[in-house]
């Protein structure tokens, strides 16, 4: 049973007009999408100088994403290959331009007009022959070739993706380092599974700025190399079953505050809300509790 | 002379507009779009800019903002904008931008309108070099290429 859209059919077909609405009506995608965008619009460090920028919203689909950029006062255009999706944006009245396009056969923009581009769950779709004349590789090629033109000099590209695999991934850094650009993978929350979020971050053109450090733990940051000091140390150590132990009974099977200070750190590094840690934490309650 | 679509007199009465009515209105080909595409058929050389064919053109009113405009004017290719602009119906451009933009305000109010305010909602656009036509429906143009022109 395959869970990823991508292995059911094209994003032409797969978004008709029933999937299309019930995409956008659905308030859990449009809350995730809205905070998707909002992440990649802090990614792409624009300058904060309330000059409206041109941004390129690529797969912008109905308009979710698109909003967001509208929100923060730039302008935009919006590029998706579903028509269906297209037509929920018009009917939901967004702020910006839209084109009816597929991104792997180039964008067609001018050079060095577009001041920066997010594309939130779009681009793995690239990945995939959705026709015998599709070859992947080359897809890849004509858009990041295309849109590393039509980037100014200095603007930045930031893609949430949902790569199938290693390979998808090397694949679309493999090509986008191909055709220019710099730049690496931010990754929001690595140790949750649900919460995971992988972030393209291309720049255009030698500007010394710093990629943003990824999320983790409540939104603090974190340098993406030090991963080590994340693990967590160590299991529970497994107490020796022997018969003739069994005397004695220790504390290594009661959940004392140490304990319970992991496992909320465990939480935490998961993304959940975790309350603070104070004196009571593991306190020691009546007997009546 | 700018052509405006006068609106049905279905709107003087109290009737509610039915929603594909209203959603018509926000519709946009604008021409700060039309600036930047070019056109993506394979071994076309000359693909800039594509020669406007109208069918329908509104005129939609956005709110004006000098400060975009100055960093536009940086981008926009001049020739196209008043060749577009002609064609959507409106000659009011001059045909070379004036060197001090500050101070000229009845210009950045023309270049306002011409950039963000004419919308294309039916038409096409025509490749220069092959005359390959993508349609424009709904304000929505159709690049989409053939598979023999990628």
């Amino acid at each position: 049973m395959a869970n990823r859209p991508e292995l059911l059919a094209p994003p032409e077909i797969f978004y008709d007009e029933t999937e299309a609405r019930k995409y956008t009506s659905s308030s859990r995608i449009v809350e995730i999408q809205a905070r998707l965008s909002e992440r990649a619009l802090e990614l792409l460090a624009l300058p904060e100088d309330d000059v409206p920028r041109f941004l390129l919203d690529i797969g912008c689909g109905s308009g979710l994403s698109g909003e967001t950029i509208s929100e923060n006062g730039h302008h935009w255009i919006g590029l998706d290959i579903s028509a269906s999706m297209l037509n929920v944006a018009v009917e939901r009245e967004v702020e910006g331009d839209l084109l009816l396009g597929d991104m792997g056969q180039g964008l067609g923009l001018r050079s060095g007009v577009i001041d920066g581009a997010i594309s939130i769950s779009a681009v793995q779709w690239l990945c995939n022959a959705d026709k015998s004349c599709h070859e992947p590789r080359l897809r890849l090629k004509a858009f990041f070739g295309s849109l590393y033109r039509c980037l100014s000099r200095g603007a930045r590209a930031v893609f949430q993706v949902y790569p199938e695999n290693i390979a998808q991934r090397e694949l679309i850094l493999r090509q986008a380092l191909q055709a220019g650009f710099g730049g690496g993978l931010v990754v929001d929350y690595p140790h949750s599974t649900k919460k995971r979020k992988e972030f393209l971050v291309l720049t255009c053109g030698s500007i010394q700025t710093s990629i943003q450090t990824s999320k983790n733990e409540h939104g603090e940051s974190c340098s993406e190399d030090d991963f080590s000091e994340d693990e967590e140390s160590g299991t529970v150590s497994m107490s020796d079953r022997n018969r003739a132990r069994k005397r004695q009974k220790t504390k290594k099977n009661k959940k004392g505050r140490e304990w319970i200070l992991r496992k909320k750190e465990q939480s935490r590094r998961k993304g959940n809300d975790v309350p603070e840690d104070s004196k009571y934490t593991g306190r020691k309650r009546k007997s009546r509790f | 002379m700018s052509i405006r679509v006068l609106k049905s007199s279905a709107t003087k009465t109290h009737l509610r507009l039915p929603r594909c009515e209203r959603a018509r209105e926000r519709e946009k080909m604008r021409l700060i779009v039309h600036n930047m595409l070019s056109c993506n058929i394979r071994g076309v050389v000359n693909k800039f800019p594509l020669r406007i064919e109208p069918e329908k053109v509104i005129v939609k009113e956005v709110d004006f903002n000098p400060d975009f405009l100055k960093h536009m004017i940086a981008k926009i290719d001049w020739k196209a904008l008043v060749d577009g602009a002609r064609s959507m119906g409106y000659p009011e451009l001059p045909d070379h931008p004036p060197t001090t933009l500050e101070s000229d305000e009845s210009f950045l109010r023309k270049f306002h309108h011409s950039l963000l305010e004419l919308n294309l909602e039916e038409g096409s656009l025509v490749c220069p070099e092959t005359g390959r036509k993508f349609s424009v429906n709904k304000g929505i143009p159709n690049m989409l290429l053939h598979e023999d022109e990628v």
